[in-house]
């Protein structure tokens, strides 16, 4: 990036060098600020998780008691759920996320890509406890009215889609997940897709193919790795959902094999019980589960970083 | 004319082949649109209830009365409103100097190799699960103190905005054509002047639309606030008590027994989805702006 320094023709005259120096120097460290606040979270975490991680050692990950009344804490359940509501909410959002996409570059007449847009980012924008409230009283009774009841009669050979059906479940979890995770899907996609040359479509449609075709050979091959990036940025997000999922997923700390058993995630463990914490361990192990969380999405975020920034888009800057 | 091709390829011309390409075509140019819709669907469908269900409960009571106690109908989130705005305030105080310093710092300063760095460490930053900032400064400021308040609220907030507010300053300082600095720095000013009188004031409406970006999304937050503000029932007359905000009491009312509070909720989050529609909007008529200038 070029900057100012390099070309300044003159040097300011000597008295103004020290607010200048003030000036850089308090930049300087609000850049630094960024760097400060990861390792700042990291620590304040794992200390704030000293006890449990003390007592418990790796069986923490491992073990599946969760029981504030003996003091025994394990977080496989929450661990279980926040991966299978999140990888339920990924097998929705992203098909539905860069087809959407594909309409608004491949196929949409320009007159309603811009509109379209408008539709996805307010979508991002809607606050994650006003889906809640919806899935509450709008979702869940229509889930368990007709698409569960359907899902059973159907595909209920599968155990997957067994047992009572309650409305709060690890379906409904994902679903609602699927939702939120859905503009950021359909809008790093349509970056990605963007910035596949014009040529590459072009010289698809030279050699005849039809529309579907161009779209599978030319804009989607090409485009495979910013896809799976946006994709990997999708589950950092779907992971840390809190408030949607508590209000929709059940809250019940057991693994089931049913998508229509209620859940627990890590995220909405914290959120339900943190503040009924009543013992010091209760609360460690509470903190013991935030680090697990805020280790595996840093992990996610950088990961998906890495993939968008080496399809040379220059990282991704979106706010939703 | 056609170009003699083999018969290998996946573009051979035999009638049968062509019609079923044809076909496919079109069928999955239906299921493109369709997704579109769906994806599309989630946010009428929110707004058609928002407006059915909270329009119906709002009434002058619901901006200008405490909640009632359990059990008791009517009652308002007049204190709720009060502290979102106070919240968003506090926020913005936090994290609009370090996003806009950082901001500059990236565009104005430092090396290629340090700054992307800072750049990929915000892009993660933003990343965090919002809960995370919620127990972070719990440990900071809740425990110390030993009090929920609104400052810890304030302060959760607040760094939430920092990675955000830094990045979409950068992208619209360095839009500034470098010749202004030049000019400038020719003129013997300072370069600290330099970049707040000049690089800094052309691109202030850009700035201003990523802080009001920022803000509406931080705006919508329960998770950071539930153990830092805590919520509270009553007006907040000191900043270092708890305090209430929309999300918390539409978050609380939600998962009540109550049919009373319910109607609450939905009017609640029918005020608080129109105050976050109404910065997007505001965004919009700023950047439309500063783009036909």
């Amino acid at each position: 990036m070029p900057t100012a320094q390099s070309s300044a023709p003159v040097l300011p005259p000597a008295g103004s060098r020290a607010p200048d120096m003030t000036f850089k120097l308090a930049a300087f460290s609000a850049a630094l600020v960024i760097l400060g606040l990861i390792v700042l979270v990291g620590y304040e975490l794992y200390h704030g998780a000293g006890v449990a991680i003390a007592k418990f050692g790796p069986r923490f990950l491992v073990s599946s008691d969760w029981d504030p009344v003996s003091d025994q804490y394990g977080a496989l359940p929450f661990i279980f759920g926040t991966l299978v509501s999140s990888l339920l909410a990924l097998l929705i959002a992203v098909p539905l996320g860069v087809a959407t996409a594909l309409f608004l570059t491949e196929l949409a007449p320009f007159r309603i890509r811009q509109p379209i847009m408008v539709v996805v980012e307010m979508l991002a924008a809607v606050p994650s406890v006003i889906f809640g409230l919806w899935g509450i009283f709008v979702l869940i009774p229509w889930l368990r009215d007709h698409l569960f009841v359907w899902l059973k009669h159907t595909l209920g050979f599968l155990p997957l889609f067994q047992g009572p059906i309650y409305g709060v479940s690890m379906l409904a979890g994902g679903i609602i997940v699927a939702i939120m995770i859905l503009p950021i899907v359909t809008s790093i996609s349509r970056e990605i897709l963007r910035s596949v040359p014009g040529l590459q479509r072009e010289a698809a449609y030279a050699l005849g193919a039809t529309r579907w075709e161009v779209i599978r050979i030319a804009v989607l091959s090409y485009a495979r790795r910013g896809l799976f990036g946006a994709a990997v940025l999708g589950l950092g997000r779907a992971l840390g959902e809190t408030m949607a999922v508590t209000m929709v997923i059940g809250n019940r700390p057991e693994i089931s094999a049913s998508l229509f058993a209620p859940g627990y995630t890590l995220a909405s463990v914290i959120a339900n019980e943190f503040t009924e914490a009543t013992s010091d361990l209760y609360l460690n192990a509470l903190f013991e589960l935030g680090l697990v969380l805020f280790a595996v999405t840093i992990l996610i975020n950088v990961l998906a970083q890495v993939m968008l920034r080496s399809m040379g888009s220059g990282g991704v800057t979106k706010v939703n | 004319m056609s170009a003699p091709v083999a018969l290998s390829s996946p573009f051979a011309p035999t009638a049968a082949r062509e019609r079923w390409r044809r076909i496919k075509s079109a069928g999955m140019t239906a299921v493109l649109c369709l997704c579109a819709v769906a994806v599309m669907a989630p946010l009428f469908l929110v707004i058609y209830f928002l407006l059915k269900e909270g329009a119906s409960s709002l009434d002058w009571r619901f901006f200008t009365q405490l909640p009632k106690p359990t059990g008791e109908l009517g009652g308002g989130m007049a204190n709720a409103i009060v502290g979102t705005i106070t919240l968003l305030a506090m926020a913005a105080a936090v994290g609009v100097p370090v996003g806009v310093l950082g901001g500059i710092y990236l565009a104005e300063y430092g090396s290629e190799g340090a700054n992307a760095w800072i750049r990929f460490a915000a892009d993660v930053l933003n990343g965090v699960p919002s809960i995370i900032w919620g127990m972070v400064v719990y440990l900071l400021l809740v425990v110390p103190f030993k009090t929920f308040s609104a400052y810890a609220g304030g302060v959760a907030l607040g760094l939430m905005m920092i990675p955000l507010v830094m990045r979409t300053t950068e992208e619209v300082l360095v839009l500034v054509p470098q010749s202004y600095r030049e000019a400038a720095l020719a003129l013997g000013i300072a370069r600290w002047k330099v970049i707040v009188i000049i690089v800094v004031r052309t691109a202030l409406k850009g700035v201003v639309t990523g802080i009001l970006i920022a803000l509406a999304r931080v705006a919508g937050e329960t998770a950071p606030l539930l153990f830092t503000a805590l919520g509270n029932n009553f007006w907040n007359r000191n900043l270092a008590e708890p305090i209430s905000a929309l999300p918390l009491q539409i978050f609380a009312y939600a998962i009540s027994p109550y049919d009373d509070w319910h109607r609450q909720a939905w009017a609640g989050a029918l005020v608080l989805m129109a105050m976050i529609l109404g910065l997007n909007l505001l965004v919009r008529l700023l950047s439309n702006w500063r783009n036909h200038q």
